[in-house]
């Protein structure tokens, strides 16, 4: 799956022109003059400080600790030395496992695993070469540790001293990597290097930056996502105060004022005729019965390979089984809304701001202003929030033309209702299964089959009728059964649909895991005990499973009107199991506990791997209990977070964690917990109230109509 | 007309108009940006300050409102990370993005300023209205307790 969309998304980054680029270095590195570039992750100044270029953004998942802990331990440094800088978009930033600069599919650290100590390593030795040429001894003699070279004769000096003629060396190609049980910072419980901007207000994040003579802009867009502008009046707008300007852009309308406030409110007053095109006529009950008419409309592209005969399975098995589920729209609803900063001056733009996505943002700035990618520069501050929305490009774009039409630095704020409104959504998804059992409640075949949307069509142009890996994830699920078949249906719904955390797991799990939790129902038999007969030769999928369930004392008593649930997958790399315990009265769900079992493969910070455990049960629990986006005559009725609930403190479950102890590659963990929990819940739901929910979100009324 | 106030203990002068909300007068006019914009509607909790001591949505609170009176935003609390609080939050690592975490700061400020030994759901009550959409509430939770067992003992 990895090496597909790899190389799929290589091949399309070339097609979308404008992502290859020379290594810069950003203008502040520049100016302080004394840099010196052994390679392009690491610099060192003559006095001493070291900084990491971190080619991912810091979006809460913890990179500019993790990347940073990858670098010193091979550099032999202590890591609070190590300073954290953003990576300007370059070649050599490059995401191995998505083909473009891209923070996003829990992949930073399976990406840096080996990069990142590599580069440590290499700087390493091209300091001990510096120091050896200089003492004219052997570098066999020689050693690097704590920030000094050390030689024979109380012979020393520090990196800082050294790095200049370090820099001058040639990067040695071939370094010899610690083992990692002698690693003395990856693997351990570490402090993130950024809690403490993160206390008392100095953490700069997109909507903070202010630069000289910097004016603020409020955009008016279609209510229809798409729409165009016709004709507009700003007449009252710009008779009021702090008006700068009124320009119009693609998307449209945007007022120019001395401050935000006072652009915000001024928008207020435009008219504006749009041309609301062909979204308007978008219903979400369309949006269900065209992706539902796929399964008939549609030809099947097989996800993975099938297994056996399934059509031939099912005709012998002693009864068949079938379900359909539901995983409604979501929007990503960062707390940070979008905005960015841009300032176009002679031909040149300079984008400031939160992005998971610099090679895009500068590609796509390069294309909209018809110039060349190398006047394009992108800094990327810390990010409110990610999720996915922050891949997308639409308000970077937008600031980077209201700043050319106005001539001077602009920064483009939206409102939580813009944010709500304009989303890249998550797509609709449906699943249909199908089960053949044997006498004994056995699954002798299984056939899944999934109708959605394809981002990866809408954000790279995948051609259409091709498989989106980004729409099979935990399709497979680790069960034996003998008999197996994957079927993906692409519709476009005419959706602008987006990445959304955890992609396409959350309705594949969704659907998996509640509809084996299901066949066991229906074999009369234990939900838990029932996976396990099915992971015979799948040992980390089965320990994961029983570490979950010991943890959370499956079997043993609750207390009256609590029920348990639990649900296993793999994603990113990383096996999984989580059980839920609930109780449901008539306002809804309730979760009490959840309980994670994480096999995520070598951890570089167990706490920041626990970190992101909790946040994607919260994430994940929004989602499956409260939210959903719906539309109406192509306008999204959801606009704030008063109709759009999302999980607060008084929600918010204890959640317990066992992490296994592994050498396997790293996983990803920023996002499968986001997918896992909604079955785990969902099947606790069942447990607590025989209603079994197939269309989410899981609220009082979906259970009471069930 | 200006408005005149004090934050964070000293005399400003406001010339945003008296109806702009005080968030974006601390933010864009007193280039205070710890102060966060989350939604425009008090439903986030990210804008939270102190006006007079009490926790106030700022995005929600005109700045006319505020004339004479004393504002205290995340800044306030300490510049070297001092405050207990802030150690508990250190201490927990409790941000993951961070965005919410000042006002997430100063409700659980407003909260020991009156009860030293909150219970939980003393804790849910007054964090209630403060989202995090990256989930930090165990840990939010588990600081504020810690940090009024450090103010019981200071």
């Amino acid at each position: 799956m990895t090496t597909s969309r790899r190389e799929f998304l290589k091949t399309s980054a070339a097609l979308t022109g404008g992502l290859m680029m020379g290594m810069v270095l950003p203008e502040s590195a520049i100016s302080a003059g004394t840099l010196h570039t052994p390679n392009a992750w690491v610099h060192i100044a003559d006095d001493n400080s070291i900084t990491l270029l971190c080619a991912r953004s810091e979006m809460g998942q913890g990179v500019y600790t993790s990347l940073p802990m990858l670098i010193a331990e091979e550099l032999h440094v202590d890591l609070h030395s190590v300073k954290v800088q953003n990576a300007p978009p370059a070649a050599v930033y490059v995401n191995a496992l998505l083909g473009a600069q891209i923070t996003g599919g829990s992949t930073s650290v399976r990406d840096g695993w080996e990069k990142l100590r590599v580069a440590g390593a290499q700087v390493r030795e091209m300091l001990i070469s510096a120091a050896a040429d200089e003492w004219k001894v052997d570098r066999g003699l020689l050693k690097a540790d704590k920030g000094v070279v050390t030689g024979p004769n109380g012979k020393h000096a520090t990196y800082g001293h050294l790095a200049a003629a370090a820099s001058k060396l040639p990067v040695p190609e071939k370094v010899a990597l610690k083992d990692p049980k002698d690693f003395k910072i990856v693997g351990k419980r570490t402090k993130r290097l950024d809690t403490a901007h993160k206390v008392n207000g100095s953490a700069q994040y997109g909507i903070d930056v202010k630069l000289p003579g910097m004016l603020y802009a409020s955009l008016e867009q279609c209510p229809v996502i798409g729409g165009k502008v016709v004709s507009f009046d700003a007449s009252a707008a710009k008779t009021m105060p702090g008006v700068v300007d009124v320009v119009q852009i693609n998307d449209g309308v945007a007022v120019v004022a001395k401050s935000y406030w006072q652009a915000f409110t001024a928008r207020k007053s435009l008219t504006v005729q749009w041309d609301e095109g062909p979204g308007a006529a978008i219903d979400h009950n369309t949006v269900l019965k065209s992706t539902r008419d796929a399964f008939d409309t549609i030809a099947a592209l097989p996800i993975g390979k099938p297994v056996g005969d399934v059509a031939q399975a099912m005709q012998g098995a002693a009864r068949t089984i079938s379900a359909e589920y539901i995983s409604p729209m979501q929007a990503h609803a960062p707390l940070e809304p979008m905005n960015f900063t841009a300032d176009y001056r002679d031909g040149k733009i300079t984008l400031i701001g939160s992005t998971q996505f610099q090679q895009g943002a500068q590609g796509a700035v390069a294309a909209a202003l018809q110039l060349k990618p190398e006047d394009v520069s992108v800094q990327t501050t810390f990010l409110g929030g990610g999720f996915g929305r922050r891949l997308e490009l639409d308000f970077i774009v937008q600031a980077a033309q209201i700043s050319k039409a106005v001539n001077k630095p602009v920064k483009l704020v939206w409102s939580r209702e813009d944010d709500m409104t304009h989303d890249f959504y998550r797509p609709l998804g449906v699943n249909q299964l199908q089960a053949g059992l044997d006498a004994q409640g056995n699954p002798v075949a299984l056939h899944f089959k999934v109708a959605s949307q394809s981002v990866t069509q809408r954000a790279f142009g995948l051609p259409k009728a091709t498989f989106d890996p980004f729409m099979g994830e935990a399709a497979v699920a680790g069960y034996e059964i003998a008999n197996t078949k994957h079927d993906l249906h692409i519709v476009d719904t005419g959706i602008r649909v987006g990445y959304w955390r955890a992609v396409s797991h959350n309705m594949n799990a969704f659907a998996n895991e509640s509809f084996i939790d299901e066949l066991a129902a229906a074999a009369g038999k234990d939900p838990y005990a029932y996976r396990l007969s099915l992971l015979a030769n799948k040992p980390r999928f089965a320990n994961v499973l029983k570490l979950a369930a010991e943890k959370a004392g499956w079997g043993t008593p609750l207390p009256a009107g609590r029920a348990r649930g639990i649900a296993l997958m793999e994603g990113y790399d990383s096996y999984m199991a989580q059980v839920a315990e609930v109780s449901v009265d008539e306002k809804g769900v309730q979760v009490h506990r959840v309980t994670v079992a994480a096999d995520v493969g070598h951890m570089i910070n167990p706490d920041t791997v626990e970190a992101q455990i909790q946040s994607s049960v919260v994430f994940g629990m929004g989602a499956g209990l409260m939210q959903e986006i719906t539309m109406e005559n192509g306008r999204v009725k959801q606009t704030n977070y008063s109709n759009f609930p999302v999980v607060r403190m008084f929600h918010s479950p204890d959640v317990s964690i066992v992490l296994v102890p592994s050498t396997e590659k790293p996983g990803g963990i920023g996002e499968p917990a986001t997918a896992l929990v909604v079955p785990a819940i969902a099947n606790a739901v069942f447990a607590a109230t025989g209603k079994r929910v197939r269309k989410l979100p899981l609220t009082a009324k979906a259970i009471a109509q069930a | 007309m200006s408005t005149t106030f004090h934050v964070n203990g000293k005399a400003v002068h406001a010339d945003a108009a008296q109806d702009t909300p005080l968030l974006w007068v601390i933010r864009d006019e007193l280039g205070l940006t710890g102060t966060k914009f989350g939604c425009g509607a008090a439903l986030c909790g990210a804008c939270t300050v102190h006006v007079d001591g009490k926790p106030a949505r700022s995005c929600q609170t005109p700045v006319g409102t505020v004339a004479g009176k004393k504002v205290a935003t995340v800044e306030s609390l300490s510049k070297d990370n001092s405050h207990p609080l802030q150690v508990a939050w250190i201490k927990h690592d409790v941000p993951q993005c961070g965005y919410c975490q000042s006002g997430q700061l100063m409700s659980a400020a407003a909260l020991l300023a009156g009860n030293k030994n909150p219970s939980d759901s003393d804790i849910d009550n007054a964090m209630s209205g403060n989202i995090c959409r990256c989930g930090t509430y165990p840990r939010v939770k588990a600081a504020i307790k810690d940090a009024a067992s450090m103010m019981r003992q200071a």
